[in-house]
This record gives C-alpha cells, sequence and structure tokens, in this order.
C-alpha cells in the first residue's frame, strides 16, 4: 500500500491537502465557494484545449484559471458577483465542450481530468505541483494579516490602507494557481470538495483564525489519507472518497457545535 | 435564404424537436431564473445541476428512467441545503458548498460504477455535458408538466416571493412566512434545474437560468416585465445557438461542426456583457450594483 506507485499518491496526496487547507481556510472565512467551483471546473477546459493543440496541459490550466480569475475579479466588481461566476463557469465550459468535440481525447480522460486520478501520478508531475504549492503556501502567509483583515472586517482593512478590491484579486489568483497544481492530481471537481469540507470543519471547533488554520490543514490531511487508503482498499475512485469524507468532517464539526450549545445551556 | 439557414434546417426531425424544448426550458429557466437572480441564489442554481447530474448517473445505474434521478436528487439536494442553513444570507454558500462537495463525489462515484459495470461508452459526456440534439421527442410533454409545475408554483407565491426577494425584513413585517416561501422556491428551482439538466445538459441548464435572467433585470424595470424579457432572451438565444450549431457543420470542409452548448452559452454571455455598456458609457458605474 506504500510501495511502488503508490508513493508517488500518497506524497501528492499530502501537498494538495495541505494547499487545499490553507487557501480552503480563506475560501470559507470570505464565501468564496462559488468562485472556488467555477475556477477549478472552468481550468478543465484549458486542459481540454492544450491536448487539442498538443502542449503541456499545465499551461493550459494556468492560462484558463488565470483568465477565469481574472474575469470573475473584475467584472465582479461592476456587478453581481455570483452571477458573473456563473456566466464565466459556463463560458469555460462551454468552451471544453467545444475543445472536446474537435478533440481525439476519449473518455476516461476527461472522467479523469474532472474527477482525479491521484492512484496514477508519475514522479515528474511530482515536482512542478510542489512547486506551485509551495508558492501557494508562501503568498497566503505573505498576504496573510491584510488578507485576513479585509476579509472579516473591510471597513476597517479599507481604513489601514488594505485595497480590498486588490486582495480579492490576489486571492482569485492564488485559488487559480492552486487549481492549477492540484486538477491534474484530484481532479477539477474534488479539489473543490476539499477547499470547503475540512475547513468548514475546523471552524466549528475555534473561532480563533490561527487555529482554525492549522485545524483546517489537520482535517484536509485526514481526509486525503483516509481517502487514499480506502480507495486503495475498495477500487472505488478516490474522489468519491475525499467529497464524503469532506460532507463528514463538516458534518462532525456541526454536531460538536451543538453538543457544545447544548452543555452551555445546562451547565448555566 | 440558404445564406442564413443550411438546406435541412427545418425539415431535420431532431432540429425540430431541440428547436421546441429548447424553446420550453428557455422560458421556464426565465421565470425561475429572475427570482434566482434577485435572491443571489445562482450557486444554489448551479449547485442543483450537479445535484441532478449525480442523480441521472444514479439512475442509469440501477436502471431507472433518469427523469426520476434528475428531478428527484435536485428536490433531495434543495431540502439538504435548507437543513444546513441556505435561508441566512451568510450561511448560504457553505451550506451550498458542502452539498456541492457531497454531490460531485456521489457523480464520481456512480459514473466510474457506469461506465465498468454496464459498459455504456460515452454515458460521462452525456450526462455533463448532455445534447439537445439528441432528446428524445416523447420527452417533451414530460417536460411541458414539469416545466408548468414548476412555474405554477413560482406564480402561487409571486407576491410573498417578491416581497422577501427584495427585502427580507420587510416581508417578515408584512407577515410572510420566510423559510416555507424560500422552501417552496428551492422545490421550484429544483425540478427547473433538474429538467433543464437532463434536455440540455448542465452547461445550458446554468446558462439559460442565469444568463438571460441577468440581462433581463437589467433592462426592465419591473419583474413581470424582466421575466418576459428574459424569456424572449432566452429563447431567441437559444434557436440562434441551434441554428449556428447547425450551420457550422457546413463551414469547414472536415464537417466536424461545434456543439450547440458552446453557442448558446456564447450567445447568453454576449447579450449579458452587451447589457452592461450603457451602464458603462454614462459613468454611474459604481453607483448601481445590480
Amino acid at each position: 500500500m506504500f510501495s511502488g506507485f503508490m508513493a508517488n499518491a500518497w506524497a501528492a496526496g499530502t501537498i494538495v491537502a495541505v494547499v487545499a487547507g490553507v487557501v480552503g481556510f480563506f475560501v470559507v472565512l470570505r464565501g468564496s465557494a462559488f468562485p472556488a467551483h467555477a475556477i477549478p471546473n472552468g481550468a478543465f477546459a484549458g486542459a481540454a484545449g492544450a491536448s487539442l493543440l498538443g502542449i503541456n496541459g499545465l499551461v493550459g490550466l494556468g492560462v484558463f484559471s488565470g483568465l477565469a480569475a481574472l474575469g470573475i475579479g473584475s467584472l465582479g466588481r461592476r456587478s453581481r458577483h455570483d452571477v458573473v461566476t456563473a456566466l464565466a463557469l459556463v463560458m469555460m465550459l462551454a468552451l471544453g465542450a467545444a475543445f472536446l468535440s474537435h478533440s481525439t481525447e476519449y473518455e476516461p480522460q476527461v472522467y479523469s481530468l474532472l474527477f482525479g486520478e491521484i492512484l496514477g501520478v508519475s514522479s515528474t508531475e511530482l515536482v512542478p505541483v510542489a512547486a506551485i504549492g509551495l508558492g501557494c503556501i508562501a503568498a497566503v502567509l505573505a498576504l496573510y494579516r491584510p488578507l485576513l483583515l479585509s476579509t472579516v472586517v473591510p471597513e476597517v482593512a479599507e481604513a489601514r490602507g488594505v485595497r480590498n478590491h486588490r486582495m480579492e484579486m490576489a486571492f482569485l489568483f492564488v485559488l487559480a494557481a492552486a487549481t492549477t497544481m492540484t486538477v491534474p492530481v484530484v481532479g477539477a471537481l474534488l479539489i473543490f470538495s476539499l477547499m470547503i469540507g475540512p475547513p468548514a470543519a475546523a471552524r466549528c471547533f475555534t473561532d480563533r483564525p490561527t487555529v482554525a488554520l492549522a485545524l483546517s490543514v489537520g482535517a484536509a490531511l485526514v481526509t486525503v489519507w483516509a481517502s487514499i487508503a480506502s480507495a486503495y482498499a475498495s477500487n472505488w475512485p478516490v474522489g468519491f472518497f475525499v467529497g464524503t469524507f469532506g460532507a463528514l468532517s463538516y458534518a462532525l464539526g456541526r454536531a460538536f457545535v451543538a453538543w457544545e450549545r447544548r452543555r452551555s445551556v445546562t451547565a448555566s | 435564404m440558404h445564406w442564413i439557414v443550411e438546406p435541412g434546417f427545418f425539415s431535420s426531425p431532431p432540429v425540430r424537436v431541440a428547436l421546441v424544448i429548447g424553446a420550453v426550458v428557455a422560458v421556464v429557466s426565465a421565470v425561475v431564473g429572475v427570482f434566482t437572480v434577485m435572491r443571489s441564489q445562482s450557486f444554489a442554481g448551479h449547485t442543483l445541476t450537479d445535484v441532478s447530474t449525480a442523480g441521472g448517473a444514479g439512475a442509469v445505474l440501477v436502471g431507472i428512467s433518469p427523469l426520476f434521478g434528475f428531478v428527484g436528487s435536485g428536490l433531495v439536494g434543495a431540502g439538504a441545503m435548507d437543513v444546513i442553513g441556505v435561508q441566512r444570507a451568510r450561511g448560504r454558500d457553505l451550506a451550498t458548498g458542502i452539498v456541492l462537495g457531497a454531490a460531485t463525489g456521489l457523480a464520481a462515484l456512480f459514473l466510474y460504477l457506469d461506465t465498468t459495470t454496464r459498459a455504456t461508452t460515452g454515458v460521462t459526456q452525456q450526462i455533463l455535458f448532455g445534447s439537445i440534439f439528441t432528446v428524445d421527442s416523447s420527452l417533451i410533454p414530460v417536460v411541458v408538466v414539469f416545466g408548468a409545475l414548476s412555474v405554477a408554483i413560482i406564480l402561487a407565491v409571486y407576491r410573498p416571493l417578491l416581497l422577501s426577494s427584495i427585502s427580507a425584513d420587510m416581508a417578515v413585517a408584512r407577515g410572510v412566512a420566510l423559510r416555507p416561501v424560500g422552501l417552496l422556491f428551492m422545490a421550484a428551482l429544483a425540478v427547473s434545474v433538474g429538467l433543464a439538466a437532463l434536455v440540455v445538459g448542465s452547461i445550458l441548464s446554468t446558462a439559460l437560468l442565469i444568463g438571460p435572467a441577468a440581462t433581463a433585470l437589467r433592462m426592465a424595470a419591473r419583474v413581470g416585465w424582466a421575466m418576459v424579457v428574459a424569456g424572449a432572451l432566452g429563447v431567441g438565444a437559444t434557436w440562434l445557438g441551434i441554428l449556428l450549431s447547425y450551420d457550422s457543420f457546413y463551414w469547414d470542409a472536415s464537417h466536424q461542426g461545434l456543439p450547440v452548448s458552446f453557442f448558446i452559452v456564447a450567445v447568453v454571455v454576449v447579450l449579458y456583457l452587451l447589457s452592461g455598456l450603457p451602464r458603462l458609457r454614462s459613468g454611474r458605474a459604481g453607483d448601481r450594483v445590480r
């Protein structure tokens, strides 16, 4: 279970989980779940386009997720945010459908781009994943204080000289970078589950941001490790387990909140 | 004439079915979509598409009609979002996200089992992207009935829904029970989205739900008018997209053509972007955020 090709799966899964835990913490805090869903999904079109042109898939993923971030960030400033996100998402998916109709890509590859193929990660794929992952974490840590301020109390942040719109753009680009590295490993749809479930669960246990951030990474790691182990044991797709365990971890968090509330009521 | 419409367009049975079913879906999506945009529930609308997709894949697996899979799972998903907390604007994003994450996980499993156990090639692409040209004409009555059901729910709660969409506080003051109204709206949304995802695919379902409605709300001052305009825009975009897709078959010698969903989405997005131009020019872009 830990030998040969599985070693790569564990390494890739661990990197993805750490990045998803860090970036996802801010996704949940900012209420950016829709962009976090739209950017990876749109990036999928980039991968389809890259395979049509015969260039490296990572380039296609990077270009399209960057374009999605730019479109959502700049158009969302003037109009309804969720409308712009929805339309950016469908436009990119439609482009993806157009690319697919012209490419020779066959079905299993479409499936693996959407739902991931973590058990088939090669050592050469691991290097760019690790590099971009480190970049994402470094960017979030560098922006940590202003980003947190503009997320939690935007008015105060503006008064302190933080440009909220710039923070939004910067965050969307971090999201795009995280997407680029994770889509080939866990797929467009499942990086989303990983960025929502564990961080949302972490927020249920504590109000302190740094503790919640650490918990979020921990929960994401447990989710990914448990998913890989279950996928290995059952032969079912890893995406199913990531989605289910992500939702379960949130249910656990909500149960904890309910239990604590009841305890504080009976104690007082 | 054949410069615009390539030969055989109107005499082709798949095209006729596509024109009819596309128009029905566009009108139903427009009516529901206006409220979806006003209530800022585009994310929920899109999520229900993916939930329906998982249901559709599950229905293929157990061998029941995909229709029940699509619509049934949409209703379950809407209920789950309500339980987690879709009624509060703050928790809405998260509730939707959790449901979406779980649904995509299930979709991954069902599609995997579909392809491995039943050897139905093309099922992944068929369920995810759909095609309006492959709709069976026997589905038309079903689509009309479910579409009418969805519109009927909206019309039945029109006044309280409108009030609660504009100002929740005012609605409460007037004695509107927010949660039942919100739940009924989610049910109408689930039926309309599930239906659209089944016949035109998940991409077009979201595009027709959000695009024409958002465009119309920028153009019309009254909500009722916005629904009419959105319906007209949706039907127009669908028909234009079908025509362009049909014509694209003749554009190059290789006769590959481009998918109809690509053209319809392109028309919808272009209309939305164009509707933003007048406000940009008038220089009041910042102060009237819609």
